[in-house]
């Protein structure tokens, strides 16, 4: 006879532990993960990246090509200077950029955070830090687990130093965008001004804090788009869903065993789908708030899929319809266009389309009258009535240009003692002083609409007209 | 030099604060104690309130984050009554005050802009109105400091003098333009009404305005002239040219600073001008203060050149 018998020791009971009042936030290790989904992540946070620290090196007509010089109120994107009348185009592109979210939360879900936005890229780029030194997860998992030792602490210093550096680097490329980054890098470290000390560093430390230690809880406390993006998901909308009917029920088997004959789904519950998750959620529970859409589990799963020789996609992009409905894939894609999506391009590509010929026909010159307040008017000479003007003449592009200034509105009505043209540099304003002499019996005493006229010289094009008011005084 | 009207507000100052900050401190550690974990299977202590039947609200104490949070403002509180005039008539440390940073701001600027100003303040006034950077620096000061009586133009207006023109109250030179800005002036002409009379009154308006050739009764004129020289010549001088001394304006040139009608003249003449202005109002002011030497150099050179017809370009 050969028994095995299992010893059983009394156990006493457990001192009673200090509970902690407040949920403890577990470390997440997330496993590597390779893929289709995996590349396109890896593919926008190059595009991304590239961007987003070469832009500032850009020149353009012996400036920064991208610079928001906020000291002088100017924006400079390549040819465009925004001066702060611009505000409107802001204003579009905030409004753009709120409806291309809604549109593509409506179709896929949250794709913004699992690919683009800022705080899954930089976490991206510090996870490979932290893979290249520490190992994938179980090294991980090991390492923290292990009592502190020069081997530790010369992995954790090295990571660390990697991740400043890196958040050091970006906080530099910000304030670059505000500063002319070459003269940043020039004043480093000691000659930087207190705002661009202290920018630098907070944006340093707010990439290192963000991607390196909170990760996962930016998305899930502090993100508001996290929120408000799932009011926007239907019944249509593509998430990353578990296909709970082809894979239930669960369990582990070997790549031989027929499932069907041993009464199993096709999910061998290797928990692959969790590990690689970023936010330590179990997928095949449902939708979640937490799910960033990532895709990282599809990839994890069609892995193990392809191992043990069965269809892809037990983890896919799916609409909560398609899922109830075991539609086909051509099904689910139809819906794609649906009123609710087709109102948000229109509307997304009428906007954009209008503010591009905006844009376009955006006339560089801008005149503001200042009416001068001491004195509404005087008799200059006997008979002749003068009031005085400032008028602000802002050329908004970048070459300079000489504009002539002419008034209209009543007889006999000109400009005196002006030396005409008058000549403004590129991206400036120029105050003008200006005297308009009239009859004093040229209308009735009393205030009278007028305007001037200002035209660019040799560009019938740039032409301002600017309302204002003369005074024809009683006498 | 304290605010307070007596002693005891002081006291009611620092004790409020210190107070209300003890009190806070207290507040946190009486409510920040951590409460011991309820002995097993006991239910949580719990506020006491209970909705709809069975929802309660657990007692705990604050998060040891956010209670650390309320701290760090104690701190900072501390620290800030220690460096900063906040406990009642105490100075703070660092004796700071509005004033001084206002003060001290200035002569930041000043001393930033120093060189800039330093390379004209070496030039005769004649040289810097021929500079078009010092004319543009001028124009700037002269529309932030001067154009709101004067005009935008320096044009002036009713009551204050045209500085285009080549006629000056108090002379046109440059070092007299330097001496205006920085001195202000204020011209009073005294009335006269009771002396003149209404008659003599209209019979020297004639007369004035025979002066500058304006057309007026010759009769009048005729007897204006010797109340003229009796009542106004000492300051208007002998033939109505002025005095530059004492800013009497020249009545000879058909310059009118109040205008040239037969009512605005005898208005002047039989109530004065400037006789109950208090200094600062329709007087030029001093700029002294305001400006600076430097300034005023670069503004004197700006004006003078107004009525030079080479400069003026």
């Amino acid at each position: 006879m050969d028994t095995k018998t299992i010893p059983i020791v009394a156990v006493p009971p457990a001192e009673p532990a200090e509970v902690s009042l407040y949920e403890i936030s577990r470390k997440i290790y997330p496993r590597a993960v390779h893929g289709w989904f995996a590349t396109w992540r890896w593919a926008l946070v190059w595009l991304t990246q590239i961007v987003f620290y070469g832009l500032p090196w850009l020149a353009w007509n012996g400036r920064q090509a991208v610079l928001f010089d906020l000291g002088a109120r100017k924006f400079a994107i390549f040819g465009l200077v925004f001066w702060p009348q611009d505000v409107i185009y802001l204003a579009v592109l905030l409004i753009l950029s709120a409806l291309a979210l809604f549109l593509f939360t409506a179709i896929a879900g949250r794709v913004w955070c699992g690919y683009a936005c800022p705080q899954t890229v930089y976490t991206e780029m510090f996870l490979w830090v932290e893979r290249r030194i520490e190992g994938d997860r179980l090294a991980r998992i090991r390492l923290d687990a292990e009592p502190l030792s020069a081997r530790k602490l010369g992995r954790k210093a090295a990571k660390h130093a990697i991740w400043a550096a890196i958040g050091l680097w970006t906080g530099i490329t910000f304030v670059g965008y505000f500063t002319p980054i070459r003269e940043l890098i020039r004043a480093m470290p000691f000659s930087l001004g207190p705002w661009e000390t202290f920018w630098v560093l907070f944006y340093g430390f707010a990439t290192y804090g963000n991607a390196g230690w909170m990760r996962e809880q930016v998305c899930k406390y502090m993100c508001p788009y996290a929120r408000f993006q799932s009011v926007m998901f239907d019944r249509d909308t593509l998430v990353i869903a578990y296909d709970a009917g082809r894979g239930e029920p669960r369990g582990p088997r070997s790549r031989k065993t027929d499932p069907k004959a041993a009464g199993l789904g096709h999910c061998v519950d290797c928990e692959i789908c969790v590990q690689v998750c970023p936010t330590g959620i179990d997928i095949r529970q449902g939708l979640q708030y937490e799910c960033i859409g990532c895709a990282a589990c599809i990839d994890g799963c069609d892995q193990v899929m392809e191992k043990m020789g069965y269809p892809k996609g037990l983890i896919r992009y799916a609409s909560e319809n398609a899922l109830e409905q075991h539609g086909g894939a051509r099904e689910m894609w139809r819906h794609v266009l649906r009123p609710r999506t087709l109102v948000y391009s229109a509307l997304l590509v009428a906007i954009a389309a209008g503010a591009g010929v905006a844009l376009s026909l955006r006339n560089p010159l801008k005149v503001d009258v200042l009416r001068d307040r001491g004195a509404l008017a005087r008799e200059s000479a006997p008979g002749l009535i003068e009031n005085v003007y400032r008028l602000q003449i802002m050329n908004t592009g970048e070459a300079s240009r000489t504009f002539t200034i002419r008034a209209k509105g009543i007889e006999g009505l000109a400009v005196v003692g002006l030396a005409q043209p008058v000549a403004v540099d590129g991206a400036a304003v120029r105050t003008v002083p200006i005297r308009l002499q009239a009859p004093a019996d040229a209308a009735a005493p009393g205030t009278h609409k007028i305007a001037f006229e200002v035209e660019a010289l040799g560009e019938p094009r740039l032409e301002r007209e600017e309302p204002s008011t003369f005074i024809l005084p009683r006498i | 030099m304290s605010d307070f009207t007596s002693g005891f507000w002081n006291v009611w100052v620092i004790a409020l604060t210190v107070g209300g900050i003890a009190f806070c401190a207290w507040l946190l550690l009486a409510t920040g104690r951590g409460i011991a974990p309820p002995p097993d299977g006991a239910k949580p202590d719990t506020t006491g309130h209970v909705w709809d039947g069975d929802l309660a609200e657990y007692n705990n104490p604050l998060p040891k984050w956010w209670s650390n949070l309320f701290w760090i403002t104690i701190v900072f509180a501390v620290v800030y009554l220690i460096l900063y005039p906040g406990l009642g008539t105490f100075k703070g440390v660092l004796d700071w005050s509005s004033t001084g940073q206002y003060d001290k701001e200035r002569s930041d600027v000043d001393a930033r802009v120093k060189p800039l100003y330093d390379k004209y303040a070496a030039l005769s006034v004649e040289k810097v109105a021929a500079d078009p950077e010092a004319r543009a620096m001028g124009e700037r000061l002269f529309l932030n400091n001067c154009a709101q009586c004067h005009g935008s133009d320096a044009g002036g207006s009713r009551g204050f003098p045209n500085l285009r023109d080549k006629d000056w109250l108090y002379g046109g030179d440059p070092a007299k333009i330097v001496e205006t800005i920085t001195g202000g002036r204020l011209g009073v002409m005294p009335p006269l009404g009771a002396a003149l009379g209404e008659q003599g009154t209209r019979d020297v308006v004639a007369y004035v305005r025979s002066l500058s050739g304006l057309p007026s009764d010759p009769l009048r004129a005729q007897i204006g002239k010797p109340l003229f020289a009796q009542n106004c010549a000492a300051c208007h001088g002998a033939d109505g040219t002025g005095n530059q001394a004492v800013g009497a304006p020249n009545l000879t040139d058909n310059v009118w600073l109040y205008g040239s009608s037969e009512a605005t003249i005898a208005e002047g003449i039989a109530k004065g001008r400037n006789m109950n202005v208090t200094a600062g109002m329709l007087a030029m002011p001093s700029f002294k203060d305001t400006l600076g030497d430097a300034r005023i150099h670069l503004v004197a050179a700006y004006v003078w050149g107004l009525s030079q017809p080479a400069a003026a370009k």
